[in-house]
């Protein structure tokens, strides 16, 4: 596989050269690989990087709003994934690849969703679910058929009721604005008490929430950012908003007194953090044009269809694992290739 | 090298060099080494030895009733033969002719205009034309393109001559359309050509300047408006593909009475200059090297052909050949390397593809060696050899490499079955 093997060269492999030009001193060695010889100079850990960039605004935001405990909470699950993804390369006996960057977004995407009370043992055992049954034990990065970070939230979900209880896990926090959950609170109550919530406060992050996937804004400015650079496909991250807005939309027409409106859907909660940051996931997604669409709008569509009539307050990492495991059928419309011959057609 | 733009949504753009360097003329070097191929029954070659003195443009054959040929490129003695195998295996005998000052032409070339005449002595002419498509009855013919544009980057050896030999080409297709029969004979050139093109009395398509517009199977779909199934030979449609300079050095031939032995090489070095020199066949590698003043060093490679679809070799002896458009030196620092990672599943290879193969799957049976399920299932044999899948690849997987093997194991396996 390497390219890197210096190819040695005897010289009797040039029996044609004149015997006074043998012994020379050694042939210089080339080095002798397959084209093509030039590569636009991607890699795996450029962007990963930049994905941690992009969500730095967001985790800021939550940084600033909950202080040491919100930074504590990002900095072990990072620092936990790692250790998990370095601790099965070395039970695996595979080369190291905490290098690529892979293991610390999956870490930090998982504490941007935990609240900034989660305990150390909760993401703990979030980044092992993360990192060692969501992507090791399938063969590593690449591999993995549904989302990391999403199967370690859904079990942990499922799991630690009171942990994911934002109004109760937050109850001793303050911080000038409304401070209970909003979908919480939308469950519980009906669309008719989110009226205290303004869209604008939302949007600008002023919501109780999981550490980083409150800030509207710095997700978007993120998430647009890897979209431009190429980082993220956009078609699954605008078909999953279109999905959410257009499923809470005609539940909205359909009874508003209810389900609460579209906008509200899509500021509330993980949604934006799940349309820029977990969708789009390169190896549990899509990648030919019409799957991507269907991807993220059936995304968007199972995430409101749990918020409304499920029994989860979030949907989103129901919905994304569930169209995580369609994932192959869909890939499978494609584009005929260019000279393609169909027989029996 | 080209890297990712900043805004990597936008798909690379990998222009072609428009721009041909005027050509250096290289010296008669004072030996050459002629790559004859070895024919299926082929023994040891009957009639060369060492110590015969051959001249200019006189056709070195190993029998007398052998197919494959050589055209000695200078006057001189040979003065050793050896066995030589290629990349792929195939098996050659490199023939060296130590040169004698001044050129003797050979006289056994006559100058009438028939595929006889082509098949005879221009299958060694500079570009490697192929006749063999004319004379085969299972094969209607019916165009010719002329690439006046050449296919990889970097290069402009081809360019040079439309730009530079326009009546030669006049008289090379004349010639071609006359023997071949053909109803439509066509020259592919880019934007800046045009102009030169026209007077060569060819049909002038325009070629778009970005990578891989001037491959033969983008020029059939693009500009001819047919799409080559996949495993057919652009023979089987009916169309075949010389380039500009073989077609000239036809012309020159015919209106000269001499074979063309020298060949138009575009020197791409280590900073990225290029040189264009005329050498004649078969001369090293390394004295076209020194005549322009690129030194190479250990651990470098040494690309004949361009930077997407060039094949790396391990010695600045080996010569310069019918094919060989151009030769790239690149520095081991920041030359492109391959790493054993999986694929991911971004997409940017698929996002790439000119002929829309799913190369994510492709490329994951052909890493398990399931040849014959890539090529049944995600269309091995729509592939055109661009290059662009690896050139993108975010894990630095050798896709192009997989995918030749694959197609290679999957000839191989058809040989054996054929027996």
């Amino acid at each position: 596989m390497s390219s890197e093997k210096n190819v040695a060269v005897p010289h009797d492999l040039f029996p044609w050269k004149p015997a006074q030009e043998m012994g020379r001193g050694p042939e210089k060695k080339l080095v002798v690989a397959h084209a093509p010889y030039w590569h636009d100079g991607s890699k795996i850990a450029t962007k990963n990087y930049n994905i941690m960039i992009a969500a730095l605004p967001a985790v800021l935001m939550g940084i600033s709003q909950y202080g040491a405990p919100a930074l504590g909470v990002i900095a072990f699950a990072m620092a936990c994934a790692m250790i998990w993804e370095l601790v099965m390369n070395l039970a695996m006996g595979k080369p190291f690849s905490i290098g690529d960057g892979s293991a610390a977004v999956t870490g930090l995407l998982l504490g941007m969703l935990m609240p900034a009370t989660a305990p150390w043992w909760v993401i703990a055992l979030g980044t092992f679910i993360a990192i060692v049954v969501g992507k090791q034990i399938f063969g590593g990065i690449g591999f993995n058929p549904l989302n990391p970070p999403m199967l370690a939230l859904a079990m942990l979900v499922i799991s630690f009721k009171g942990v994911f209880d934002f109004n109760e896990a937050l109850r001793h926090y303050d911080l000038g604005f409304v401070m209970t959950y909003p979908l919480a609170d939308l469950k519980a109550f009906g669309p008719g008490v989110i009226g205290k919530f303004s869209l604008g406060d939302l949007f600008m992050g002023k919501q109780a929430g999981a550490v980083g996937s409150t800030f509207g804004l710095g997700l978007v400015v993120g998430g647009l950012y890897l979209i431009l650079r190429g980082y993220m496909r956009w078609e699954i991250s605008l078909s999953f908003l279109a999905g959410v807005f257009i499923t809470a939309w005609l539940f909205n027409m359909a009874d508003s007194a209810k389900y609460a409106g579209p906008m509200f859907h899509l500021f509330a909660g993980y949604t934006l953090i799940a349309a820029f940051f977990l969708v789009p996931e390169d190896s549990s997604s899509p990648v030919n044009f019409i799957p991507m669409l269907i991807f993220g709008a059936c995304a968007g569509l199972m995430t409101v269809l749990i918020r409304n009539i499920g029994m989860y307050v979030d949907g989103v990492p129901f919905s994304i694992l569930l169209m995580n495991l369609a994932n192959p059928l869909l890939d499978r419309i494609r584009p005929k290739a260019i000279g393609k011959v169909v027989k029996n057609a | 090298m080209i890297k990712r733009s900043f805004l990597g949504l936008v798909k690379p753009a990998l222009r072609y060099n428009l721009a041909p360097d005027s050509v250096q003329e290289l010296p008669v070097p004072n030996k050459v080494i002629l790559l004859l191929k070895v024919s299926e029954n082929g023994g040891r070659p009957s009639t060369l030895k060492v110590g015969d003195a051959v001249k200019t443009g006189q056709r070195l054959s190993a029998s007398p009733d052998s197919v494959e040929y050589v055209i000695s490129s200078v006057t001189g003695t040979i003065s050793a033969m050896a066995p030589y195998v290629g990349t792929l295996g195939q098996r050659y005998t490199a023939i060296t002719i130590d040169a004698r000052g001044q050129d003797e032409w050979d006289d056994s070339f006559n100058k009438t205009p028939t595929l006889d005449t082509c098949m005879k002595f221009f299958e060694y002419a500079p570009g490697s034309p192929s006749f063999k498509g004319f004379a085969d009855p299972e094969k209607s013919i019916r165009t010719i393109v002329i690439s006046g544009m050449d296919q990889d980057l970097l290069l402009t050896a081809n360019q040079y001559v439309v730009q530079s030999q326009a009546a030669d080409i006049k008289a090379g297709a004349d010639a071609l359309k006359q023997m071949a029969g053909v109803d439509r004979i066509l020259i592919t050139v880019p934007e800046n050509l045009v102009q030169q093109a026209n007077t060569t009395g060819a049909e002038v398509k325009v070629v778009r300047a970005t990578y891989p517009n001037s491959l033969p199977h983008m020029i059939m779909k693009d500009l001819l408006g047919q799409v080559v199934s996949a495993g057919d030979t652009l023979e089987d449609a009916g169309v075949v593909f010389v380039s500009a300079e073989a077609v000239a050095a036809l012309g020159a031939a015919f209106r000269t009475g001499q074979l063309p032995v020298t060949k138009v090489v575009t020197v791409v070095g280590k900073d990225g200059r290029t040189t264009n020199v005329r050498a004649r066949l078969g001369t090293p590698l390394k004295d076209v090297l020194q005549a322009c003043n690129v030194t190479v060093n250990d651990r470098d490679r040494l690309i004949l052909g361009g930077p997407m679809r060039g094949a790396a070799t391990y010695s600045e002896d080996l010569p310069v050949e019918p094919s060989t458009d151009g030769v790239v030196v690149q520095d081991d620092v920041g030359s492109a390397q391959v790493t054993d990672y999986p694929c991911i599943n971004c997409g940017e290879c698929i996002r790439i593809c000119p002929v829309r193969i799913p190369v994510n799957m492709l490329v994951r049976f052909l890493e398990a060696r399931l040849y014959e399920d890539a090529a049944a299932m995600y269309d091995l044999h729509c592939c055109i050899e661009c290059g662009l899948c690896s050139y993108v690849c975010v894990s630095r997987i050798p896709v192009f490499q997989y995918i030749m093997l694959g197609k290679y194991e999957l000839s191989l396996i058809k040989t054996a079955e054929a027996e």
